[in-house]
């Protein structure tokens, strides 16, 4: 995995509630594609035309947030299915941090998984945010310090925003999940164990 | 050692702690990891490419469901089947792990097929890369959906982690009316809180309308726990519990099942317990819900008005509204009553059970399906399927017009490429109405199995009480 310390570029304000694992990636998308594949059809229904050509009111089709890695969203990001593929698909369109409101919780999760630095913010904050990144034009760069756990805006004012340590570790050290939970085989398999006698009828 | 102040949640979560990890996490045994043939495939895949073994083989299950072709003349090959069911099977073989295939019994939905083999217990810690795990926490189970690299994680090392949720309990109170079921008791919730109230929490189901609910109803409302935000659901095991687990395939035996009752009962949430957040409603105030938007919670009682988006004072929910009326086609005011319909889907980990298919055929009974509607029936397991038809019920639904087809998730998600025509207008049984959920435009209206199979013989959506037999 990995590793996530810092970075310093646009951040492109896709301001709607409730963006769900089907509108990152469809279902009939990612079901046939391999996961280096999948960010061809993130947000496939609101990047393209009926035609198949890119939509130019799509904030990431927009010149102005090219090469982007931050998307600033709004409520419940990423609610609905357990699909991990919505995470892949948004890594692979180069982004590597969501700052919203609040977040789906599995979709919350997955994203540590790979790399990925959600990041949660009081609701005015994340409107202030985008309407900065609107007015400020072109190549006005926001920077996320994972380290310091701060969102610096172009005009130099700076959020704090708050990670679990472990999970802050984990993506500043590029670290996967199964091989720590590995370095505690010895206490999971004398849990099972003990539990074999507590709990046989889970076991028989 | 016992604590005085547990609630449900707390009890079993403490039983399954491995270790604290600090922060409020922890790693957790999981009793039963059941994988499906999209992200447990892949997750199985990602394993075999680090080399390494599932390690409790005895407690994972394997089946294929979002995936499977449910028409009868189905072949099971192609891409899908070469992607994703195939290497399932494949994977499951060389790890040692219980496949339940095509066509045969145990199959079905894994959230259909887990309590109905008996491998869903009270209790039990239950984890799966799908959202809709909460469903078996209506057997007392504390289930939750997991991503990819989790389900990887868990066939490593038999264990997930998870940051500790709070807890919020849903007291339902009086009596349900006639034509109201438990799906319509929880997309009411899901409409008064709305879809992130449950961000963050377990939340425990309570109060003398649950106990009055069966259990295959006491599923049904676990099942869209997601749908408002919480990953868990559950419902305190009962004497209806014990009578459901008894007997079946996996469930406990002899002396085991003995010390299992005792425990089991047990995991009830202490007089004294306290919770984080509480709700109440009252059931006597919820009519048959139909969905009008494109979220679960742009949801309104089948007699009233599509609310305005102008009204709406939250920014995010008026352009959230107004979208979802362009998407769906419809007006602020307007009834849904009427409303002319192409699909009706009854299926789904939500509503798929024997006794969804049973109320569904009470209402059809010697009726029509209206000649424009194309209607499903898609049964949740192929024992499902097997008792439906023993007591005559596909001969019901055939006989109105309903295409009776085989177990899978089929048109709930279209993964197996069973869609809503492109367009099209579907009342659905199922458990989200997201833009293009069921197909390319297509417009979902989330409802009972009553519901959609009055709306069914009418052609357009329809108050059931209107057909109900005084």
């Amino acid at each position: 995995m990995d590793k996530f310390k810092s970075i310093s570029c646009v951040a492109a304000p896709l301001m709607r509630a409730n963006i769900d694992t089907d509108l990152i990636i469809p279902m009939q998308r990612y079901l046939l594609a391999d996961r280096k594949d999948m960010h061809e059809f993130a947000f496939e229904t609101l990047r393209f035309l009926e035609d198949g050509s890119d939509n130019p009111e799509f904030v990431l089709n927009k010149p102005a947030y090219e090469g982007t890695q931050i998307l600033i969203s709004g409520n419940n990001f990423g609610c609905g299915s357990s699909r991990e593929s919505a995470v892949w698909a948004l890594n692979g369109l180069g982004l590597k941090s969501i700052i919203a409101p609040s977040f789906g919780n599995i979709f919350y999760n997955n994203c540590f998984q790979n790399g990925m630095l959600p990041i949660v913010l009081d609701q005015e904050i994340v409107e202030k945010l985008a309407e900065i990144s609107e007015n400020s034009g072109n190549n006005a760069p926001f920077s996320i310090d994972l380290e310091a756990q701060t969102v610096t805006a172009p005009n130099g004012e700076a959020y704090s925003f708050e990670t679990e340590p472990q999970r802050r570790h984990q993506l500043l050290e590029g670290l996967d999940d199964i091989g720590v939970t590995l370095t505690k085989v010895v206490e999971i398999k004398s849990f099972r164990k003990a539990d074999e006698k507590n709990r046989p009828w889970i076991y028989n | 050692m016992p604590n005085k102040q547990a609630t449900l949640f707390d009890k079993v979560w403490n039983e399954h702690v491995i270790s604290n990890l600090g922060g409020g996490f922890s790693l957790l045994h999981v009793d039963r990891n059941f994988i499906h043939d999209l992200s447990g495939s892949r997750a199985l895949g990602a394993l075999s490419e680090q080399g390494r073994r599932v390690m409790h083989p005895d407690l994972t299950f394997a089946c294929p469901d979002h995936t499977v072709s449910t028409a009868a003349d189905a072949t099971h090959t192609g891409p899908r089947y070469e992607k994703c069911v195939d290497p399932l099977r494949q994977f499951a073989a060389d790890q040692g792990i219980t496949f339940f295939d095509i066509g045969t019994h145990g199959f079905g939905i894994i959230h259909v097929i887990g309590p109905e083999l008996g491998l869903t217990v009270p209790g039990a810690l239950i984890v799966c890369g799908d959202s809709h795990t909460s469903t078996h926490g209506g057997l007392g189970a504390l289930a939750w959906g997991i991503g990819a690299s989790e389900v990887t994680h868990v066939l490593a090392t038999g264990a997930v982690i998870q940051k500790r949720p709070k807890r919020m309990r849903v007291t339902f109170d009086g009596a349900m009316q006639p034509g109201v079921t438990a799906k319509d008791m929880i997309l009411f919730l899901i409409g008064q809180e709305g879809v992130a109230a449950g961000s963050g929490y377990a939340v425990e189901y309570a109060g003398p309308a649950v106990r009055a609910l069966s259990i295959e109803e006491r599923m049904t409302l676990c099942n869209l726990s997601i749908e408002m935000g919480a990953k868990v659901g559950m419902v305190a095991p009962d004497e209806k519990t014990m009578d459901y687990v008894k007997g079946r395939e996996y469930a406990p035996k002899g002396a085991n099942w003995d010390l299992a009752v005792a425990h089991w009962k047990g995991l009830q949430s202490d007089a004294d317990s306290t919770f984080d957040e509480e709700r109440f409603v009252n059931v006597a105030d919820v009519r048959p819900q139909f969905t009008w938007g494109t979220s679960p919670e742009h949801v309104i009682a089948i007699d009233e008005l599509i609310p305005d988006p102008s009204q709406q004072s939250d920014l995010e929910k008026r352009n959230g509204y107004a979208a979802a009326l362009e998407y769906t086609g419809l007006k602020a005011g307007q009834s849904l009553q009427g409303q002319k319909i192409d699909q009706v889907f009854i299926g789904s980990c939500t509503n798929s059970r024997l006794s969804d298919l049973q109320e569904a055929a009470g209402i059809i009974q010697g009726q029509k399906v209206a000649s424009h509607v194309d209607a499903w029936v898609v049964p949740g397991s192929y024992d499902i399927k097997v008792a439906a038809e023993a007591e005559g019920l596909d001969v019901i639904f055939k006989k109105a017009g309903f295409d009776w087809r085989n177990p899978g998730c089929s048109l709930c998600v279209g993964s197996n490429g069973e869609l809503v025509p492109e367009g099209g207008r579907c009342v659905s049984t199922s458990n989200r109405n997201f833009v293009g959920r069921q197909g390319k435009n297509s417009r979902t209206h989330l409802a009972s199995p009553i519901s959609a199979a009055a709306s069914a013989i009418l052609g357009e959506i329809t108050d059931v009480r209107k057909m109900m037999k005084a």
